[in-house]
């Protein structure tokens, strides 16, 4: 008996360990980044640098979260720029009514969007990339629309900007949310029956509706999910530069996909780590974060052109070295 | 009895449907001309068609490699980027600032095949991303859709060129027998693709690779092969795309130059019937799909809507279009 349940670990543990390595790989390179600059760049690890790098990257990290539920079920979001374009500009224009009216509208809409890809991808049957895809296009027309073509400014009659702008116990707010939203999203995955969910659709949807999951509330949940920190992201945007931003967002989505994949989480679906998807998110914001010290030492100067290039190089090995990793799996 | 007439119903419904997937965006095309024929105020010009064609050339030629992509199950982010790249060595060759030299009878050749080439090599690298390290296409051509622009706004420092010179300008701003250059080019890519689709053994053995990767390779053919020719494929045309997009413009923006190129073209592979699974590769298709699209944008521009609502216009578009066919399909 003892020795039965000792060997399923053992079976639970090797199929995924490489991809744990891969996810350790992830982490190890943030922190040596980190120790680079540290000892590289003087103010690198104040308080001032680290606090605005949050400040600022906190939409991506909630944008990245949100992509790498969709992707553990096999599908993607390629709406998140677009919906964080369009709920930046619907805060902004609910801001005057108050924060909670900025912040709830914001989410609102951001959640109809899920919802909507949702409903599309499991009643309407549209691959997941098709399906999004038209949402992108369809939710910048939204704020265009809704904005008239140009960024709406936020009202600073009210506490809204705070959501950006302001500290709470010393800490940036879009920091907490994101913080917040990493602890549910962690618990969700590793400590409740809907994370397993969420893998099992991943590994194959048929198997999980003959196992009796139901598939389509899962993949409603995730899109909707997606959608809903989207929107937060969009109302942070908004109260961060006191503006919404109709044509803010572009290539958000990428970046997100890119923390994902860093993050060790595979595209086909069935695996994936919120922690490591944090990782991904902070090792490509560090990347750029890096380049402005590298450039402040004065001994190089690359442009801020360099940082995509930087950035692509990284997934490059990445996703090369994962690619080793799963296929000396296969080959096993 | 019940179930039989079900059937037969349901059939003659599928039937529909069917009939929807093949002929619907000729339908949708046909309704959209007849439409503005009525609706939009000299719509029956040379200067409309001339107009419609010159914004939709780009797009169909960086489609119809797309289109050969997702026949092989796979899709090509970077098309975007590649036209930046090219968009950007066309005028730094002809500017003198590569070779330092700006005889005409050396530059000019150089500023079409030099671009051409470095997009058909890092096509080529895409697939081999895609067939060595059996990476998922998505994420292997997105290493050059992040990198890409990069790089070509480091080529530049991001700054526009700005140039002047006809003879390689001719590929946009030329006519032949009347017709646009760049027209001429994108009906020259449609027919060739066309036929390499039909007519070819390739043809064959691209669909195969989409329909049934193990089968095709278990029946002798050169899976990866196949798949890194397409991916170079696409990677030229991108380029070629890019180059008649600086030349129209006299200028070159890395930073803006085949912007959103890929969203465009699987947008009108899409509407055109290729379902993005693979197997197929309707060419006429994504040229119906993508001068669907341009028509649509027109006619509500031309009445007064605004960009945006075409936009949304747009995205419901894309997703009947699929609807209908992913109906049709599952017959």
């Amino acid at each position: 008996m003892q020795e039965s349940s000792h060997s399923n670990i053992v079976a639970a543990l090797i199929p995924r360990s490489n991809l744990q390595l891969a996810r350790l790989c992830v982490i190890t390179v943030v922190f040596a980044l980190l120790i680079f600059g540290a000892l590289r760049y003087d103010n690198f690890l104040s308080s001032y640098n680290i606090l605005s790098f949050l400040r600022y990257n906190s939409m991506f990290m909630l944008i990245a979260l949100g992509m790498a539920l969709v992707i553990m079920t096999g599908g993607i979001d390629l709406s998140v720029g677009g919906t964080a374009a369009m709920t930046s500009v619907v805060a902004a224009l609910l801001s005057p009514y108050g924060w909670p009216a900025g912040l709830l509208g914001g989410m609102a809409a951001g959640l109809v969007v899920g919802i909507v890809n949702g409903l599309v991808v499991t009643r309407l049957r549209i691959q997941p990339f098709i399906a999004t895809l038209a949402a992108m296009l369809a939710t910048y027309g939204m704020a265009l629309l809704l904005s008239g073509n140009q960024s709406v400014s936020a009202s600073y009659d009210t506490a809204f900007v705070s959501i950006g702008q302001d500290d709470f116990l010393g800490f940036p707010i879009p920091a907490w949310i994101a913080i917040a939203c990493y602890v549910v999203g962690w618990i969700a995955l590793e400590r409740h029956p809907v994370g397993r969910r969420i893998l099992a659709v991943g590994d194959g949807e048929a198997t999980a509706k003959l196992m009796g999951l139901k598939v389509g509330r899962t993949l409603l949940g995730v899109y909707a999910t997606s959608g809903l920190l989207a929107g937060l992201a969009g109302v942070i945007l908004a109260a961060q530069f006191g503006a919404g931003q109709p044509t803010e967002g572009v290539g958000w989505e990428l970046f997100a996909i890119s923390s994902v994949v860093v993050g060790g989480t595979l595209l086909s679906g069935g695996v994936g780590s919120i922690g490591a998807t944090l990782a991904g998110a902070i090792l490509l914001a560090m990347v750029f974060n890096i380049l402005n010290f590298e450039n402040g030492l004065g001994v190089i100067s690359l442009s801020a052109y360099w940082q995509s290039v930087i950035r692509g190089a990284f997934l490059l090995v990445v996703v090369i070295l994962q690619a080793k990793l799963m296929n000396g799996r296969s080959t096993r | 009895m019940i179930a039989a007439e079900d059937t037969s119903g349901s059939s003659r419904r599928f039937n529909l449907a069917a009939w929807l997937s093949r002929y619907g965006t000729l339908l949708a095309f046909l309704l959209l001309i007849a439409f503005n024929v009525i609706a939009t105020p000299n719509f029956l010009s040379l200067q409309t068609l001339n107009v419609n064609l010159t914004q939709v050339a780009t797009i169909v030629i960086v489609a119809v490699g797309m289109t050969l992509v997702i026949a092989t199950g796979g899709i090509d982010l970077s098309v975007g980027s590649l036209m930046a790249i090219a968009g950007a060595l066309a005028p730094m060759i002809l500017l003198g600032t590569i070779a330092s030299t700006t005889n005409p009878l050396l530059v000019l050749p150089l500023a079409f095949i030099v671009p051409l080439v470095v997009a058909g090599l890092l096509g080529w690298f895409n697939g081999f991303l895609v067939t060595h390290y059996s990476i998922q296409p998505i994420v292997a051509t997105l290493v050059l859709f992040t990198a890409g622009r990069g790089i070509a706004q480091v080529m530049t420092n991001g700054n526009l060129q700005v140039f002047k010179n006809p003879p390689f300008q001719f590929v946009a701003l030329g006519h032949v027998f009347g017709i646009p250059t760049q027209v001429l080019i994108m009906i020259v890519v449609v027919a060739a693709a066309a036929f390499l689709v039909k007519g070819t053994a390739l043809g064959r053995q691209i669909l195969a690779v989409g329909g049934n990767e193990k089968a095709a390779r278990l029946s002798g053919i050169p899976a990866k092969r196949v798949k890194r020719f397409v991916y170079v494929i696409s990677g030229v045309l991108a380029g070629l795309a890019g180059l008649i997009v600086v030349a129209r413009n006299s200028a070159s923006d890395a930073n803006l130059v085949g912007l959103g190129m890929e969203l465009d073209a699987i947008a009108a592979v899409a509407v055109g019937g290729t379902l993005l699974t693979g197997g197929r590769a309707n060419i006429i298709g994504t040229l119906l799909g993508a001068c669907v699209i341009q028509l649509v944008r027109y006619t509500l521009l031309a009445n007064g809507v605004p960009d945006a609502a075409a936009l949304v216009v747009k995205a419901a578009l894309i997703v009947v279009a699929v609807y209908i066919q992913q109906s049709a399909d599952r017959t």
